[in-house]
């Protein structure tokens, strides 16, 4: 029973249509918080406040959309008392509207930088952030692509994937503090370049969590722990 | 499939191996082997007619009753067959107690419902133990408050879930090794459902417990292990969590989680 899909309607329909409901806010919920990722690294890009400040207001409807998926999944739970793979895929629902709220606030603290960064200043690390933000934002495209068709290989590679974020995560780390020992009067805008970089290595780590629940809700097993491929020597790298 | 489970044989209080019965020609169920120990209670789920009352039955040997049935394969209490010729059926089901969907309280006095089993098995030495063990019973089965001043009134004069209730202190009264409930709070309000499974919980260890139900949920609540039947056969045992979390075969899933049908 490793790749069921719940294609087989259950007999009371209301039910179904309950489920489709909060898979369509999962879809709008995570389709918003890619859409603030890639504004964000646009704002950036272009020292664009405005943009970045639309990032800022649109944070406010994730929140919502994460509350109201919240309570209905709660008021399933109460109310059709799921069982087995409808109850695990609930609560990975539950789960998996916060994390993409996480998601969105990452986003969303990347755009506040936009407004402090001295634009002027030429950081040459920096340039490889909007492709790790690429990279970071396909992983929570494909997680939620997983869940979606409820696809637990896809689940499985997004987590093998987080590696590539990572990677980025190291290199733009490295390089940037060498760019700041260089250049000591880039310390300031390194210092929020090294913040977004580890926005985006959160963001890409919280896809992986989404991509861990899909698998569970698909198979009811825990995928298997990874190592992350963690940095002991950087006090950054931890678990916030 | 998992007919052979996995429990240690010594705490194993009754047994069941490729067990059939037949309805003359016709097969209600196919093979079901299965271990019941004192430590879990053990819930039997299915869609109706899949033949779970006729399972349970043929542990205590009701079904003797019913001429057309025929029952094949082993059943064991404390390693004796109870099909045995030697096996004295009136003993057997003072051992193994059933309480039925239906409440079925004879038309006596409430007290004599519940004393007539220790007095035909001798269990009381006289009245004053006769009487503890009739406090005792309703006690246990939750309808001592509510019927402690009516003692004499007719069972039958009682509310559906109080008669109920009756009969599980009725089955209690003998001091059972098993105890065989099918659908037990069918008819009853969440609150007597509710005192019916904390006795059951309380019961637990003392008695082996099997529970017929077809609510999901109770099963959940009250059982350690359960057993899914489809078809006349057990397509699933395990576990409780698991099979309420994961189930391993799609047949349980689909019925666990109402899609059945
Ligand atoms: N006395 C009987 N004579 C003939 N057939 C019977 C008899 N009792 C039950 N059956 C048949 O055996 C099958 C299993 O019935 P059983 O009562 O054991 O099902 P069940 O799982 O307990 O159903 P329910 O959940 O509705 O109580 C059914 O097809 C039923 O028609
Ligand atoms: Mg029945």
């Amino acid at each position: 029973m490793n790749t069921t899909n719940n294609s087989t309607e259950h007999t009371v329909k209301a039910f179904d249509s309950d489920i489709s409901e909060m898979r369509g806010l999962i879809a709008e919920i995570g389709g918003r918080a890619e859409k603030s990722i890639s504004l964000a690294m646009k704002a950036l890009a272009n020292n664009d406040l405005d943009l970045a400040r639309e990032v800022v207001k649109n944070d406010k409807q994730i929140d919502a959309l994460e509350e109201k998926i919240d309570r209905m999944v709660i008021q399933t739970i109460a109310l059709r008392a799921p069982m087995a793979d409808d109850l695990r895929e609930l609560v990975a629902t539950l789960k998996i509207s916060g994390v993409v709220e996480r998601i969105g606030d990452y986003a969303k603290n990347i755009a506040k930088r936009v407004a402090v960064i001295d634009n002027d200043l030429h950081i040459e690390p920096a340039s490889l952030l909007p492709a790790m933000a690429q990279a970071a934002s396909q992983l929570v495209d494909d997680a939620l692509t997983a869940y979606a068709t409820r696809d637990a290989d896809l689940a499985d590679q997004v987590c093998e994937r987080d590696r590539v974020v990572d990677d980025f995560y190291n290199t733009i780390f490295r390089s940037l503090v060498t760019h700041m020992v260089d250049n000591p009067k880039h310390i300031g805008a390194g210092a929020h370049f090294l913040f977004i970089a580890k926005n985006l290595e959160r963001i890409g780590d919280h896809a992986t969590n989404v991509a861990e629940m899909v698998y569970f809700a698909v198979t009811g097993e825990n995928i298997g722990e990874r190592e992350r491929g963690d940095n002991p020597s950087d006090p950054l790298y931890s678990e916030d | 499939m998992n007919t052979e489970t996995t429990n240690i044989a010594s705490s194993n209080k009754m047994t069941t191996r490729n067990v059939d019965v037949f309805y003359g020609e016709k097969q209600a169920i196919n093979g079901v082997s299965i271990d019941i120990d004192m430590e879990n209670v053990t819930a039997f789920i299915g869609p109706s007619g899949c033949g779970k009352s006729t399972f349970l039955r043929t542990m205590n040997r009701m079904n003797d009753t019913i001429p057309s049935c025929r029952v094949t394969g082993e059943i064991t209490l404390d390693g004796e067959d109870i099909y045995a010729p030697s096996m004295d059926v009136v003993q057997l089901r003072a051992r193994v107690g059933m309480v039925f969907q239906k409440p079925n309280p004879f038309p006596k006095s409430i007290y004599d419902n519940i004393a007539y089993g220790p007095r035909i098995h001798g269990l009381a030495s006289g009245k004053d133990e006769l009487d503890q063990i009739v406090e005792k019973s309703l006690q246990r089965a939750g309808l001592w408050n509510e019927v402690k001043d009516r003692l004499n009134e007719s069972g039958t004069a009682l509310s559906g879930g109080q008669q109920q209730r009756l009969c599980i202190a009725r089955a209690i009264a003998v001091d059972p090794e098993v105890i065989l409930m099918d659908e037990p709070c069918s008819a009853l309000d969440p609150i007597a459902t509710a005192k019916i499974e904390e006795l059951i919980h309380e019961l637990r260890g003392k008695y082996a417990i099997v529970i017929v139900t077809h609510n999901m949920q109770q099963a959940a609540r009250v059982s350690q292990r359960t057993a899914f039947f489809h078809l006349g056969t057990m397509v699933e045992y395990g576990d409780t969590s698991e099979m309420f979390t994961n189930p391993q075969e799609e047949r349980t899933r689909d019925y666990i989680t109402g899609r059945y049908g």
